[in-house]
């Protein structure tokens, strides 16, 4: 049976929680930076643990297979170079047109990588912590991108040393998109079902939108947060909507977000 | 409950928040991240009195969503609400019983997380929701319940191993021995 403390201490908890509740967003968030903060011995101590098995693991390696590894990685390296000498040549002259049309020129991107440290413990948001925060540049808003290239989301918050990441598919993340047909239509990425599956919704698009699947989706730059051309994944199927005003996609993501360990941040 | 277990029960909290945040192995597997805190409240409810109830949920309830998106102070209510009826229920249970703690544990593990959306939904928030939910609450159910013997089972041994059990009191005292014989 509940006593009279008890449903002193009850209440006392209730008040509690919604004070914090309502507390200011940055308030909160500094709460919650502090309350946080109290992980980061823990997040060490599997950094250092990781760190003390891939050593492990490389010196387990039989010789012959590092240096095997070693002379793929060398000619991928060589490749990688051709090909971004390349690029350069073709950047160049891209500038040069833009120059002589009278375009604004394109600003060359900069990354960061980070690893992922920490996942959303909850079931109904999706999210992930980076190791990078303030103290390496990072603001919020910024463009995250898998180690391939594919969009993944967005930073939401920023502390001294990490920064939490909300992903595609987030009930918080929306991105304007572009499939990449003859009709080039024009849509908004929202969010997935509750599962996971690797599926978004592509909504907003026109009556008269072409969709077949296999389209490749891409960003379209509109909305300030994500530059333009970044892939985000492929049509699935799609169907009419709002009595058949409006057409929704579905789009497989080519990042995959339950599997990532490290990523890009767009810092520039 | 002694102080010491008080802190057994908090480090747990702290371990298993951290754990749901770090490794994703059940998510892999079946598309749902179990939760820790509702089996370790069974056992805070049926063990503890109120302060380790009201600890424990204002504790775990902040650290998880320190980490998660959740707005901060949203996973008390429902923790806390969780603990209070088991707690004013007790007396009931047979506490000891395998099957009273798995039942406890599989209501617990699926009242919180629906407290918790029902919450969010209320504060204007739009959690991910759909059919899959349901799937959700089943395997945070199920597997909260099988997670509740066990811990009973590590907090039981945790204790013996390192609480100093009272010693039983006798109903001999010394002053009132009767002495036979001359001294």
């Amino acid at each position: 049976m509940l006593k009279r403390p008890h449903y002193i201490a009850v209440s006392l908890v209730v008040l509690l929680t919604l004070i914090i509740l309502n507390l200011p967003s940055r308030a909160t968030a500094r709460l919650k930076l502090t309350i946080g903060s109290l992980f980061l011995p823990l997040v060490g101590l599997v950094h250092s643990a990781d760190q003390l098995a891939g050593k492990a693991t490389g010196a387990l390696q039989p010789r012959g297979e590092l240096v095997q590894q070693n002379e793929t990685l060398r000619r991928e390296n060589e490749e990688l170079r051709l090909q971004a000498a390349l690029a350069e040549g073709t950047e160049r002259e891209n500038a040069r047109l833009r120059q002589l049309v009278g375009w604004q020129p394109r600003q060359r991107s900069r990354f960061k990588l980070a690893s992922v440290i920490l996942r959303e413990p909850s079931n109904w948001w999706r999210s992930v912590e980076i190791d990078v925060g303030s103290r390496d540049g990072m603001t919020t808003n910024r463009a995250v991108l898998s180690p391939d290239g594919a969009l993944v989301g967005r930073i939401a918050s920023v502390r001294l040393t990490r920064s939490q990441v909300v992903l595609l598919g987030d009930p918080n993340v929306h991105v304007a998109a572009l499939v990449d047909n003859e009709t080039r239509d024009m849509g908004v990425i929202g969010a997935s079902g509750p599962l996971g599956s690797g599926l978004v919704e592509l909504g907003y698009l026109s009556k008269s939108a072409n969709l077949k699947p296999g389209q490749t989706v891409r960003t379209s730059g509109q909305g300030g947060i994500f530059p333009r051309d970044i892939l985000i994944g492929q049509v699935v199927d799609s169907q009419p909507v709002e009595y058949g005003f409006g057409t929704v996609a579905r789009v497989k993501l080519a990042a995959r977000l339950d599997a990532l360990e490290e990523v890009w941040v767009l810092t520039e | 409950m002694s102080l010491l277990s008080l802190l057994f029960v908090l480090a747990t909290a702290y371990l298993a928040v951290f754990l749901e945040a770090a490794f994703g192995g059940f998510r892999h597997l079946v598309g749902v991240q179990l939760d820790l805190l509702p089996p370790l409240m069974v056992y805070a409810a049926l063990s503890g009195g109120m302060l380790t109830i009201t600890v424990l949920a204002v504790a775990g309830g902040l650290l998880l969503d320190s980490i998660s998106v959740n707005p901060l102070g949203v996973s008390v209510l429902p923790l806390i609400a969780v603990g209070v009826v088991i707690y004013g229920g007790r007396e009931l249970i047979l506490r000891d019983q395998r099957f009273a703690q798995l039942v406890l544990g599989l209501a617990a593990s699926t009242a919180v997380p629906a407290l918790t959306l029902i919450i969010l939904m209320t504060t204007g928030h739009k959690p991910l929701l759909g059919w899959g939910t349901l799937w959700q609450l089943a395997v945070m159910g199920v597997g909260g319940a099988l997670v509740t013997p066990p811990c009973f089972h590590l907090f039981a041994r945790l204790e013996r191993a390192l609480v100093h059990s009272r010693a039983p009191e006798t109903s001999f005292r010394a002053d009132r021995e009767i002495r036979r014989g001359r001294s």
